[in-house]
């Protein structure tokens, strides 16, 4: 999607970027298709679904920060925060005696905490000017520091199927994870394309000085992108616990940054900012997520898919480029 | 001549920006360029230094035609340029700096650091500099900063050198020791082209000078032989005939009936660029700020639309004492402003013409946080005709609109608002003469409704005629008061110019 609000007349580059992704996704199912086995079976969409739902709902947040010409590297250890947050929450006395009210908190207040660590980034970036980069890469480094101090870096397994519900329920035969992020993504469609926020978020990543000149909440607006990105980092990271009826703050949502940002760029973000593409974020989720899947599906390393992943991203900046030019 | 440019077209995207410039240049003579901004002084530079690739004309060069290609191509040919914002590497040492692209090597790979050094402080010592060269350059103060450039020139045998604007960042002790290094350069017969907006340097500095304005070279005078008010009258290509052969202006001063005070700023600074500003402004008022460039007057508009704090002075909207926050309050306190760049401050290239227009209105577009579309229609649709904005449909991307139109929906931004007071800094620069002229009746046409204008404007014809009355400016102060009906160039000019030759404000203190 384009940042204009075209109702009647979408402009003509829109067709272009969106194409070339869907033309990637059409390659690599008709490839899987063909070469992968049981790759046309029920049980490998909900595997995807699952895992892709993750790896989109951070993606569109970082869509948003990176819509304001910034980035957040510290999404996977907010992701790792959060997931660590929720066990010790319900596996508490407390949520032992109210298991109701103690699964309730366990979604909350990891998410209220993710968000503070938004606040902090936005923060860092739009108060102190810091450059992006270096301001989230403060919880890059510590958040995930600290969910492990918080476990005492022990793998967290539970059984609570209330919680469960997050990762492994079904809606219509199909993940629970996946309808949320398809709402998330409704929602933060309509944000950035009908409200002031929203567009006030293209203004300032396409021309802060003439954003801020013209009264536009430059601060406010960026915060906001962070603070969105960082709770939507922390639902991600629960809903991976959820899965996984674990939580290992080691592995939780690591490398999680590259993924959402080559998903972020391959659906057609700019680096340099003004353009939120929240739909396009979903279709790089997919691409990456595929990408990864054939890859392993096929026998081929772990290590190697990484190599593969980089080369698209490399590929869809090259491409931006281009346009550009 | 060492060199010799004759003839030179260049132009951007179809508009002109050199329209058969010359300019001639002896062995050790120290030439002044100047010109306002936009005449074209920095294109030619460009060009002349392989920047830009020019589109007719001649070149020659130490008896050589020249056909430069690049910057390092002019620097090999003996042509050196110290810019505005120099180009040197502030963390790295004074010898890096000086060595830099042309280290000595040992080994044929190695950096032989030592001989770099002795090089180095022998090139400093023939310009009496003595510094601890291996030191970071940015420990050093901005005049050393720029000898170490200019040294830089010298060491790769630089038979002429570009000087844009080299005492802008110095104080008066440093202005001394630059012209020093240019003595000794001239003495060693190396040209220097030296561009300044500061007139009174010239004199004492530089042998002739040579005047641009709207990209041809209007005239070569001996130093010796001219004064300020020659210059300044070339600059502004401004003799009687030739405003009564162009014609006026669709403004006409002074024709509105002064209302009740609508604001008043007094003894307002922001910092070094602004010290002491006064403003009354009157319902129905336009009030132009005229003065030469770097004389405040963009910087007393940010003041007002409370970009820049202000560190004294006070200023009333209606009588009551205000104190903005940014742009966002001035706003809702009922101020627009038509920033002067409008690239970099203006428009957001991206977004719709739409977008671009509704932005300052877009809190009185909402509800709930909800963009009322319908409304922003209608207002962009009723914009678009008024006036007369050249575009596809309101959807198109603004990069996609010539100068003139964008400049049209900047306006329309800020008219979109209704803004009391409307601050406009620079409303027709670079925007082609029709929309010159309907920009100009809009902003009258606007006024007449009772509303207040700010008018900032190099093009003195503007402003003489635009603006009911005119605060004179200088070095960050407002220092006079012209009132239409009855003001000439002229007279403007003069002002000006009597406070460069009587009180020195022109002069750097």
């Amino acid at each position: 999607m384009d940042q204009t609000v075209s109702i009647e007349k979408p402009p003509a580059r829109l067709g272009s970027r969106i194409h070339g992704g869907l033309l990637a996704l059409v390659l690599l199912l008709v490839f899987n298709a063909l070469v992968t086995p049981n790759f046309l079976q029920l049980q490998t969409l909900f595997v995807n679904i699952s895992q892709v739902a993750t790896i989109a709902i951070v993606a569109m947040g970082m869509t948003l920060v990176i819509a304001t010409g910034g980035i957040d590297l510290s999404v996977g250890a907010v992701m790792a925060l959060a997931g660590a947050l929720a066990p010790l929450i319900f596996l508490s006395e407390f949520g032992v005696a109210y298991p109701a009210l103690g699964v309730a908190v366990a979604f909350i207040l990891p998410l209220i905490v993710a968000g503070f660590c938004g606040l902090f980034n936005g923060a860092m970036v739009a108060v102190l000017g810091i450059q992006p980069i270096i301001a989230t890469l403060i919880l890059f480094i510590s958040g995930r520091g600290i969910a492990q101090v918080l476990t005492n870096g022990n793998l967290q397994t539970f059984s609570n199927p209330a919680f469960s519900y997050l990762g492994t329920g079904k809606i219509l035969g199909l993940p629970f994870q996946g309808w949320l992020a398809l709402a998330i993504a409704c929602v933060l469609f309509l944000t950035i394309t009908r409200t002031t926020w929203g567009r006030y978020l293209l203004a300032v990543g396409g021309n802060e000085r003439a954003a801020f000149l013209s009264g536009g909440p430059v601060r406010r607006v960026k915060i906001g992108a962070y603070v969105i990105c960082a709770v939507l980092s922390g639902l991600a990271g629960l809903i991976v616990v959820a899965i996984n009826s674990a939580s290992d703050a080691a592995r939780n949502g690591n490398l999680m940054e590259l993924d959402a940002i080559a998903a972020a760029v391959v659906g057609g973000a700019l680096l340099q900012g003004g353009r939120a593409p929240i739909f396009g974020a979903i279709l790089g989720a997919i691409i990456i997520q595929l990408v990864k899947y054939t890859l392993l599906a096929n026998g081929v390393e772990d290590e190697v898919a990484l190599i593969a992943k980089a080369l698209i991203i490399v590929a869809a900046v090259w491409i931006q480029q281009r346009r550009k030019a | 001549m060492l060199l010799s440019m004759t003839g030179i077209e260049k132009s951007f995207g179809g508009v002109p920006a050199l329209r058969g410039a010359g300019i001639e240049i002896a062995p050790g003579e120290v030439h002044a360029l100047i010109g306002q901004n936009g005449a074209g002084k920095s294109t030619l530079i460009k060009i002349l230094t392989g920047v830009y690739r020019r589109d007719g004309g001649e070149i020659s060069f130490a008896g050589h035609p020249s056909e430069v290609l690049s910057p390092r191509e002019a620097q090999e040919a003996g042509i050196a340029t110290i810019y505005q914002e120099l180009n040197l590497v502030p963390l790295r040492s004074v010898t890096e700096n000086v060595v830099m692209g042309y280290e000595p090597k040992a080994f044929g790979m190695l950096i032989n650091w030592r001989e770099a050094h002795r090089r180095t402080r022998e090139i400093l010592a023939r310009f009496d500099i003595d510094i601890d060269v291996t030191a970071p350059l940015g420990s050093f103060s901005t005049a050393i900063q720029q000898l170490v450039a200019i040294a830089r020139a010298v060491s790769l045998d630089a038979q002429m050198v570009i000087m844009d604007e080299p005492t802008s960042s110095l104080d008066a002790k440093e202005v001394e020791i630059l012209f020093g290094v240019i003595r000794e350069l001239k003495s060693q017969g190396v040209a220097v082209l030296y561009v300044s907006h500061f007139l009174d340097e010239l004199f004492e500095i530089c042998d002739r000078v040579t005047v641009m304005r709207d990209g041809q070279t209007i005239t070569t005078r001996q130093l010796s032989e001219t004064t300020k008010l020659d210059m300044i009258a070339d600059m502004l290509g401004r003799n009687p005939d030739e405003v009564a052969a162009e014609g006026m202006t669709e403004f006409g001063g002074a024709a509105a009936k002064r209302g009740p005070v609508r604001l008043h700023a007094e003894g307002v600074a922001t910092g070094p660029r602004l010290k002491r500003f006064d403003l009354t402004l009157h319902e129905g008022e336009i009030v132009g700020l005229g003065g030469l460039l770097g004389s405040g007057r963009t910087e007393a508009a940010r003041a007002l639309f409370g970009v820049d704090a202000t560190q004294s002075g006070s200023i009333e909207i209606e009588g009551a004492p205000i104190r903005l926050e940014g742009p966002a309050e001035a706003i809702s306190a009922g101020m627009g402003f038509l920033a002067e760049d409008r690239k970099a401050e203006g428009i957001i290239p991206d977004m719709s013409v739409r977008e671009n227009l509704t932005l300052a209105l877009l809190p009185k577009l909402a509800s709930g946080g909800q963009i009322d579309f319908g409304r922003e229609r209608e207002i962009v649709e009723r914009f678009i005709r008024t006036l007369g904005i050249k575009t596809a449909d309101m959807d198109q991307p603004i990069r996609e609109l010539s100068g003139g139109n964008q400049q049209k929906v900047l306006l329309a931004r800020w008219l979109a608002t209704e803004p009391e007071i409307l601050i406009l800094d620079e409303p027709t620069r670079g925007v082609d003469v029709g929309a010159k002229r309907e920009i100009q009746a809009f902003v009258r046409d606007y006024v007449k409704k009772g509303f207040s204008v700010v008018l900032i404007s190099s093009e003195f014809e503007e402003i003489v005629e635009g603006a009911d009355r005119i605060i004179v400016m200088h070095e960050g102060r407002s220092v006079g008061e012209l009132t239409n009906p009855g003001v000439t160039e002229n007279m403007l000019v003069s002002a000006l110019a009597q406070h460069g030759e009587g009180g020195a404000e022109w002069t750097r203190q």
